[in-house]
């Protein structure tokens, strides 16, 4: 470690105030906090300190993403794997031709074949977030000079975990530059924006190019509509939406789905990845569990209710909550999404509010707005643009606390 | 009946919203959505004025403008059609009524008049106030729907300005590029809370 800190140090000079490369000095400090602890001295109050800055912070919630990548890996591959086993062709693109080249096979029970096509998908996607949200990200931070910011670790990972399989990469391009720059970079940078960055790419991606990012083509890494005995490349969640709970029921078992065995995204099937990672994040006071708790609870209540309330002629009325949690992006959205500390209310309280309402509203959009099969992207948004506002009425019944306290 | 009126006020309130969906009344929006104060009076008041003048003007519409609606007058009127008035008649009416509602509050009740204040006169001529009396005819409401529609989509520009007004209020700390401070920075607001807003699109009730 010495070794690296005298290299860093020689380069210092030329990044400081009147240096040569002072422009650059971003990328300096990025790379230098990368490795060690800031040695800046605080010369004035407050003299706050701790060790847990932004960048362990976001980095801690790469650590809780690990088990939701994996899932990537091997669960990409596998749908695509076991559909072409089921007569579906591969598609057309450079992944099958590296994968024939490669002489592993299509075998859904191979391990490495499953984990090598679909790190075949996955990993050019992280690498196009990595890269052009990055680039992004660096010539904000040097034009406006404030520091590159780990925020973005955490955004360009979360990123191509929310998209299917087969979308384009210059899309995914689009996306992340979208949700880096007009989601966040023109209101500051990290800790400044209101939405999410993330979501707000995926939002974008999903209005403005609604075949590559929704429908029954694109969850699956195949071409699931050649396939002779109908392979359906749809999620459960449409199935259960256009057939009802029967057909979920009689074509997995929950426990498949828990563990994340279905199509969907690329991250966002497996519930039990998630728990690990919510359990991470929790235990490490990463993630608000009020959040957490707050959207199971609101997502309870309102399944419960809608249960009650039952419709002959939507058969999402029906589906029971333990279902509703193991499927779609709900377990990925709670514990990753709705958490972010910068777009959620900040007090306690609100976040109890702010929790219970995304629950509500994902649920709510999920069952009854035909139009969109999956809600809880747009439940997440929604909250954000009220996360002040709830935050606003904590803050005033505290103000009338305290002032109630001078009183006596 | 109650179902009806429910769905065509929750639809009024976010599915069709009157600031983010259609964008109308826009020019209040944006200027008095700078503090949370003034702007929960702003969406009080419009909330007030739409649930009062949009089954108002159903009223006149019915009874005065329609096709054949004068014909409780005399059968002479049956075929006088008097539609190409209606803007007029609607801004008149909501410009009255909202004189006349203000003058009593102003006598009657102080406290509301004083926190509704100067936005009363202000949204008269607010174009989401008469956006609202010009879908009801389009849409052909019955009256208890008109008051289901006026007060729904009051609702949701209520929520629409104060959701943006605490936006503004939290985004005075952040760092905004100078170029874009201010409206800049608003406008993009607006658009990225009018994508929050597409999830309700498409629900039927």
């Amino acid at each position: 470690m010495q070794f690296l800190r005298n290299i860093l140090d020689r380069q210092a000079r030329a990044f400081r105030k009147g240096g040569r490369l002072e422009r650059f000095y971003p990328l300096f400090e990025a790379a230098d906090t990368f490795f060690f602890t800031p040695a800046r001295v605080t010369k004035s109050a407050p003299h706050v300190r701790d060790g847990l800055d932004i960048k362990r912070l976001m980095t801690l919630v790469v650590i809780a993403l690990i088990p939701t990548i994996v899932m990537a890996f091997y669960n990409t591959g596998l749908q695509a794997n076991k559909a072409i086993a089921e007569g579906a062709p591969p598609l057309d693109q450079w992944q099958t031709a590296v994968m024939e080249w490669l002489g592993l096979g299509f075998t859904p029970d191979s391990i490495l074949s499953c984990a090598v096509h679909g790190g075949l998908f996955f990993v050019p996607m992280l690498l196009v977030t990595y890269i052009a949200g990055g680039m992004a990200e660096v010539l904000f931070s040097i034009v406006r000079r404030h520091e590159v910011n780990e925020g973005f670790f955490v955004t360009g990972m979360l990123f191509p975990l929310i998209l299917p399989p087969t979308a384009p990469l210059w899309q995914v391009a689009l996306g992340v530059l979208f949700g880096v720059i007009v989601g966040k970079e023109i209101f500051g940078g990290t800790g400044m924006n209101f939405l999410n960055p993330a979501l707000t790419g995926r939002a974008f991606l999903f209005f403005a190019y609604p075949a590559t990012f929704s429908g029954d083509r694109v969850w699956i890494a195949a071409k699931t509509w050649e396939a002779p005995d109908a392979v359906a490349g749809a999620t459960w969640l449409a199935k259960a939406s256009e057939e009802g709970q029967e057909a979920v029921t009689n074509g997995v078992t929950w426990w498949e789905a828990f563990i994340g065995f279905i199509p969907g995204s690329m991250g966002e099937t497996s519930m039990l990845a998630c728990l690990l990672g919510g359990i991470l994040l929790w235990i490490t006071w990463t993630g608000s569990w009020r959040i957490m708790v707050g959207v199971v609870l609101g997502s309870f209540v309102m399944v419960s209710l809608l249960n009650l309330v039952g419709s002959d002629t939507n058969p999402m009325f029906a589906m029971p909550w333990h279902w509703h949690i193991v499927l779609g992006g709900f377990a990925f959205a709670t514990v990753y999404m709705a958490t972010d500390p910068v777009s959620a209310a900040f007090t306690n309280p609100g976040r109890w509010v702010y929790g219970f309402l995304i629950g509500v509203l994902g649920i709510l959009i999920r069952v009854i707005n035909p139009g969109f099969p999956e809600g809880w992207l747009l439940a997440i948004l929604f909250m954000n643009m009220f996360a002040p506002y709830i935050d606003t009425f904590v803050k005033a019944r505290n103000i009338k606390r305290r002032q109630a306290g001078y009183a006596t | 009946m109650l179902e009806n009126l429910l769905n065509i006020g929750v639809r009024a309130a976010f599915v069709e919203n009157m600031a983010l969906a259609y964008f109308l009344g826009m020019c209040s929006f944006l200027a008095v959505s700078k503090r949370l104060e003034t702007a929960q009076g702003l969406g009080l008041a419009v909330i007030f004025v739409l649930t009062v003048t949009v089954p108002l003007n159903n009223l006149i519409y019915q009874y005065i403008l329609a096709p054949g609606a004068l014909a409780w007058l005399s059968p002479a009127f049956a075929d006088v059609d008097l539609r190409f008035l209606r803007f007029l008649a609607f801004i008149g009416a909501i410009a009255a009524t909202v004189q006349i509602v203000e003058m009593t509050l102003d006598k009657y009740a102080p406290k509301l008049y004083a926190a509704l204040g100067v936005f009363l006169p202000l949204i008269a001529v607010n174009c989401a106030i008469l956006g609202g009396s010009l879908f009801m005819v389009q849409r052909d409401y019955t009256f208890p729907e008109s008051i289901a529609f006026g007060f729904g989509a009051g609702f949701g520009f209520f929520l629409a300005v104060v959701a943006l007004a605490s936006i503004r209020e939290k985004l005075r700390y952040s760092n905004i590029p100078p170029g874009l401070r201010g409206l800049g920075i608003t406008f993009i607001t607006t658009g990225l809370m009018a994508i929050g807003f597409m999830g309700f699109m498409g629900i039927q009730l």
